[in-house]
């Protein structure tokens, strides 16, 4: 048998487990397919911003603020909360606003681009811990606003949030409610796990061919040496921007599929914390590496979520002190020390091509004309 | 008038404390070129000592400022210790490793620290005790409180002594070698370890004072509290210049002001649109304009490439 024979049985093999996951997983209760579901939402954020920081080499610290756009305009988009608040607009939407899915997914990434190409634009000549800072801010300000918003415009509702946001139909296919096919019982959140690995798997090829364009040799170039990159013709601010608005778009359409999926949004789920988290998913997984990041986003997302269901007696033992949540954020805090420590690069690390490895037959004898 | 000269008076004390804790993270990155995310933590376990200390403290009957001064004492050692340990444990092993490795260390350790706290002291915001009978003076109109007073000598007299122990001692002279370039110092006969972990032991000792004052002056201590001021301190140090001593008290007390005015005339400069509740954005927009107008900062140097 050979190589490719090899390879596309791999592919089969990963496609069938792929797509039995969740049926398998029902079984044991919808929780643990939301899981999966919530952990594929981290992927695709960490696959956003693997572009502006793994490829590009731009520390952002604000990424979450994109995802909250996103979110945020499904629920306008797809809530009662418009025309409840404006009698104008009730009347020209009698039925109140169903925008769909084939609208809003592109609507929510060309408005988060828009807004990363905004932010990145005052930002370009700042670099590395600088840009973390300020990109930081820019998040916290969104946030700030989204949570103040509520007057004297009511646009977001304030901490409240907006809720009964529209579940996604594609084609009478409604994922809100759960389905039945061929006598096997689909719930809704099974539906939602195909639809976000259908749309995790164009992100990756997306990123996939980005890397191996020359889009993104150029980022890569601005990432080791933005001086040389720029001798080399390499229109540096072009770049960068469309660094930031790459990496915001899947931040938004992220944020579209969680506003839905989850029927609500606030805007406590867009904390500092969760920048924080999807940073870390980038790094411990093995930063600018698409394999190592999808499995950072789904090491961060998906275990302490498990741990969830065994802290119970954990819990009972230390007198409520250490409840799931907290248990989570320990372990989070733990692993990211740890694993930062042990292995600096990440898990699964870019391997190291064109460096030659000490002792390999074509390693350059001992360098001349320095000191002879 | 009066509001002008209270929000002044407000400002001070609130950029007391950004200064103290922004000479924390200037020094640290001036030597080793690390955001201590960590140190805003270091300054809510501060706090949160002394509010165990003097809590348990209330029933001997001593005097207030005795308990004050104990309990400001327990945390100085307390924070020193921890900052030492956590530069040992999640920096330096990570002195060499790419510059995003002790980044998220640090961010993992100011989770962690949060965390632990929450675990220690419960997650709900605790009364801080009334240790000195706060009696208030009038100036021109406005209030001014004796902790307040308080705080913004002890502020004068502690940056006067880090000036002069950085400027004039063997320390602040080895310390500034460091910063300079730790080879060559180390070849000098400076230890350059033994300078960063005192540098980060000053620095805790700075941001406890300044966690202490926090309580003291807002009156509640939690285990987020120390998160934001952290943040807006840093805010500071960029705004004064990183890696400069002078800049980190001028940028603290620049931002106590701007946001204290800020939060006193939003209301009126916006014709009642936006409150009070924007307070904390003033931060982020400064240091927006400040990195994209000015990165050096006001009294930075510009220096060729920090990348």
């Amino acid at each position: 048998m050979n190589l490719r024979d090899n390879k596309l049985i791999t592919f089969i093999i990963a496609g069938v487990l792929l797509l039995i996951t969740p049926l398998i997983a029902q079984q044991f209760g919808n929780a643990w397919v939301r899981i999966i579901d919530i952990a594929l939402l981290y992927v695709l954020l960490a696959l956003g911003l693997n572009i502006v920081v793994g490829y590009a080499g731009l520390l952002d610290l604000g990424y979450v603020a994109f995802y909250a756009v996103g979110a945020y305009m499904m629920g306008l988009l797809a809530s009662p909360h418009l025309s409840q608040t404006f009698p104008g607009f009730a009347a020209t939407f009698p039925n109140g606003l169903h925008t769909p899915l084939w609208l809003v997914i592109p609507l929510g990434a060309l408005l988060a681009g828009v807004f990363g190409v905004a932010l990145g634009a005052p930002t370009l000549k700042l670099r590395g811990d600088y840009l973390a800072i300020v990109t930081l801010g820019f998040g916290e300000i969104i946030r700030v606003f989204l949570t103040n918003l509520d007057a004297p415009v009511n646009v977001t509702n304030g901490p409240k949030g907006l809720s009964q946001i529209d579940s996604f139909k594609v084609l009478g296919y409604d994922f809100g409610k759960p389905h039945s096919l061929f006598g096997l019982e689909i719930p809704s959140v099974t539906g939602y796990y195909y639809l976000f690995l259908a749309l995790v798997i164009v992100s990756v090829i997306i990123c996939h061919r980005l890397e191996q364009s020359r889009i993104g040799r150029a980022w890569m170039a601005i990432r080791e040496d933005e001086v040389a990159a720029k001798a080399m013709g390499i229109n540096t601010r072009n770049m960068k921007l469309l660094a930031f608005g790459m990496g915001a778009t899947f931040g938004g359409v992220s944020g579209v599929l969680f506003a839905s999926f989850q029927g609500f949004v606030s805007p406590e789920s867009f904390s500092l914390h969760e920048s924080v988290m999807i940073v870390a998913m980038v790094v411990l997984g093995g930063i600018g590496h698409i394999p190592g990041v999808i499995l950072g986003a789904l090491l961060l997302a998906a275990l302490p979520e498990v741990l969830r269901h065994v802290a119970g007696p954990l819990q009972n033992m230390t007198d409520g002190r250490l409840d799931s949540a907290i248990l989570r954020q320990l372990l989070i805090a733990f692993a990211m020390i740890a694993i930062m420590l042990s292995r600096p690069r990440g898990l699964w690390p870019v391997p190291e091509h064109g460096r030659i490895r000490p002792g390999s037959p074509d390693q350059d004898p001992a360098p001349k004309g320095t000191l002879s | 008038m009066d509001i002008f000269i209270q929000q002044i008076i407000n400002g001070l004390v609130l950029g007391s404390v950004y200064a103290l804790v922004a000479l924390g993270y200037t020094m640290v990155y001036g030597i080793i070129n690390l955001i201590n995310f960590a140190h805003g933590e270091v300054l809510m376990v501060g706090a949160l000592t002394s509010w165990t200390v003097a809590t348990s403290m209330m029933g001997l009957g001593w005097p207030g400022w005795v308990v004050l001064f104990i309990s400001l004492l327990a945390a100085i050692v307390v924070c020193s210790v921890l900052n030492f340990s956590i530069e040992k444990v999640a920096y330096r092993p990570l002195r060499t490793a790419p510059r995003l490795a002790p980044l998220i260390t640090a961010m993992g350790m100011s989770l962690l620290l949060q965390t632990l706290a929450m675990i220690i002291w419960k997650p709900n915001p605790k009364p801080y005790p009334i240790l000195i009978p706060s009696e208030p003076y009038e100036i021109a109109g406005a209030v001014i409180n004796t902790i307040q007073i308080i705080i913004l000598v002890t502020t004068a007299v502690t940056l006067a002594g880090l000036m002069y122990l950085v400027n004039h001692t063997k320390l602040g002279r080895a310390m500034r070698a460091t910063a300079e370039n730790p080879k060559v110092a180390g070849l000098m006969g400076v230890r350059p370890d033994m300078v960063i972990s005192a540098t980060f032991i000053i620095g805790a000792a700075l941001a406890a004072l300044a966690g202490v004052m926090y309580a003291a002056n807002y009156g509640s201590v939690q285990h987020s509290m120390g998160f934001l001021p952290g943040l807006k301190a840093f805010t500071a140090a960029v705004f004064g210049g990183i890696g400069n001593l002078a800049g980190a008290m001028v940028g603290g007390v620049l931002l106590g002001l701007i946001e204290a005015m800020g939060a006193g005339y939003i209301g009126d400069l916006t014709g009642g649109i936006l409150g009070s509740h924007y307070q904390d954005i003033f931060a982020f927009i400064v240091l927006i304009l400040v990195l994209t107008l000015r990165p050096q900062g006001l009294l930075g140097e510009r220096v060729a490439d920090r990348a």
